[in-house]
């Protein structure tokens, strides 16, 4: 069958334009925006389309003069809210509303909605599903992953009857999204005669050492392999997994056992960008191509590990115990047409911040966050 | 019926005066272990030597630990949160004048260790425990101080504008008990509280003191 050219209108155009602005908009804050029209319109003037200056056209025309084919968007993030029942901790439950209600109400509203992992604090379903539940209240579309504390009791099974299976991957607006269960652990509760709880009231002591360390695991580096092996080089990843997937400070399991393997089959991409869970704190790390950013926690924040703290991370202030949701808070990411992706840490009490693929890739030299006047000790 | 009340009553009786203070049967004679309530029933015959002896005593420490099935938790605490532990005085073995022993042995230098470190491996149990601290949401130290992180003991006594005095450690501690563990507020002088002291500060071993800072 022979290819009919396609003519579009003068009007189909316009509203095509129209709409490719509106998309640019949602993605772009005030800053960025103002940057893209004047580099936009120099552009145009300079292509000798002045007369076009009233159209839409400038932001396409700089979308081009960056060589990115991407609309640019923003998605939120929601994380670890370690859910118990209702009888037993209302308070986790009340800060996981916050988080929802938080997301519900940005405006405009984003792509999508991304859990980290640790939706309930002991395996159980009744957790699970109480956590469910609340987040069906979100208006976005949600995405889930699995964390530690939602797989030990009995192994995944409930939670991956409720949202599927724990790894998959989807493409949106260009950018290939993987969710990987990072959190797998060598069996140590055979030898000792652990019961299913046990096993999980083990896990879920951060600095409990009768347990074996995170990995992602050979069957998982496996089907990570052949996703990504359908996904051209120059595609920007984003990987979601509950632990880092890189070494920080092994008592407290921020850390991924195999992460050099998964690093490996991450690094032929230009750009590959980590978020995590787990580390309930403002965490960032660059390693080569891969830059990684931590998510908070709606339950309690984590402090920070005492060695092994990556150079490039700016601490959030110590929280402060007199405030119960302090330290706590949900965040944003908007990822650029270029691929770039930019967190916003939404902390809640606080001024929020913001930690910036550019501060990441210029090695720390360019738009360095505001950093803590209260370390951590 | 009545006959048969009367007879329950009786026969209880009996087993609690068993239980409390055991008649031997007949040709034996009861040893007591040292908790006052654990028996076995020795036959007067039995030969005085030092095996019979030992597999007395190792009668009574298997019923006695049967009734105990916690007794070995300092292990599990070992194990599970590596307590660290305290100062090695071995150099002082053999020398000077200890004032409770006299002269400094391996045992002495061993019983302070174990002692000390006892108290802290108890603070460490309480300390990753919700029930321990009595808390109603299940909720535990170590949630936000795992190995007792960002808990910097070395900085109290300071001023705590939020408590509007100079806060001591256990003044921390229990208001993290009263607010976000949301358990009962411990006296100082509680076992659980002086656990929980030595604990905390056992893991910050080798931190300069450094009242009052921020």
């Amino acid at each position: 069958m022979s290819k009919i050219p396609h003519i579009k209108s003068v009007e189909t155009r316009y509203l095509e334009e129209r709409a490719r602005l509106f998309q640019g908009l949602q993605s772009l804050d005030r800053r960025s925006f103002l940057k893209v029209s004047t580099g936009a319109a120099a552009a145009a003037l300079a292509a000798g389309a002045a007369n076009h200056f009233h159209s839409f056209l400038p932001v396409n025309v700089a979308y081009a003069a960056e060589g990115a084919a991407l609309p640019g968007f923003s998605f939120a993030y929601i994380s670890d809210s370690h859910l118990y029942i209702k009888k037993t901790n209302e308070r986790f439950v009340r800060q996981l509303l916050r988080a929802v209600d938080d997301v519900n109400k940005l405006d405009p509203q984003p792509d999508f909605v991304f859990f980290g992992g640790d939706l309930a604090q002991l395996g159980r379903k009744e957790e699970l599903d109480l956590g469910a539940q609340i987040l069906r209240n979100i208006k976005a579309p949600v995405h889930m992953m699995v964390g530690e504390h939602d797989w030990f009791y009995d192994m995944g099974h409930h939670w991956n009857e409720l949202f599927g299976p724990e790894n998959y991957s989807f493409d949106h607006k260009g950018v290939h999204f993987v969710v990987l269960m990072s959190v797998h652990e060598k069996d140590f509760w055979t030898a000792r005669g652990m019961d299913a709880a046990e096993r999980m009231h083990t896990v879920a002591g951060l600095d409990n050492a009768m347990q074996s360390a995170f990995e992602v695991g050979g069957p998982t580096r496996e089907w990570l392999k052949k996703d990504l092996d359908k996904v051209s080089k120059s595609t920007p990843l984003i990987v979601f997994s509950h632990s880092p997937l890189y070494k920080l400070y092994r008592p407290w399991n921020f850390w991924t056992d195999d992460a050099e393997d998964v690093q490996a089959l991450l690094k032929p991409f230009d750009r590959v960008t980590v978020l995590h869970g787990h580390t309930h704190q403002v965490l960032a790390n660059s390693i080569g191509n891969i830059q990684f950013q931590g998510m908070l926690s709606t339950a309690w924040p984590w402090p920070y590990a005492p060695q092994g703290m990556p150079a490039l991370t700016v601490q959030m202030n110590r929280p402060n115990p007199f405030d119960s949701n302090d330290g706590l808070g949900d965040g944003q990411l908007t990822v650029h047409p270029d691929g770039m992706v930019d967190m916003l840490y939404n902390l809640w009490n606080r001024n929020p911040m913001q930690v910036k693929a550019s501060y990441l890739s210029s090695g720390g030299k360019n738009d360095k966050p505001v950093m803590p006047t209260l370390a951590s000790y | 019926m009545k006959n048969s009340v009367l007879f329950v009553l009786v026969l209880t009786a009996t087993l609690a005066a068993k239980a409390d203070d055991p008649t031997p049967a007949p040709g034996t004679k009861t040893v007591k272990l040292c908790d006052n309530k654990t028996t076995v029933q020795v036959s007067n015959d039995a030969p005085k030597t030092r095996e019979e002896g030992q597999k007395i005593s190792d009668e009574l420490m298997a019923q006695w630990k049967e009734t105990n099935p916690n007794s070995t938790w300092e292990q599990g605490e070992i194990e599970a949160h590596q307590v660290v532990t305290p100062a090695d005085n071995s150099r002082l073995v053999g020398t000077g004048q200890s004032s409770t022993y006299g002269v400094v042995t391996q045992q002495t230098v061993e019983v302070w260790k174990n002692e000390t470190y006892k108290t802290a491996l108890y603070g460490s149990k309480v300390f990753h425990s919700g029930d321990e601290l009595g808390s109603e949401i299940a909720v535990s130290c170590d949630m936000c101080h795992p190995r007792a992180a960002n808990t910097h003991p070395e900085t109290y006594p300071k001023f705590q504008p939020q408590l509007g005095r100079v806060a001591m450690l256990r003044d921390m501690i229990n208001w993290c008990i009263e607010h976000p563990v949301r358990g009962k507020v411990l006296a100082a002088d509680d076992p659980k509280m002086r656990a929980m002291e030595a604990y905390i500060l056992a893991q910050r071993k080798g931190t300069p003191l450094d009242y009052g800072k921020r």
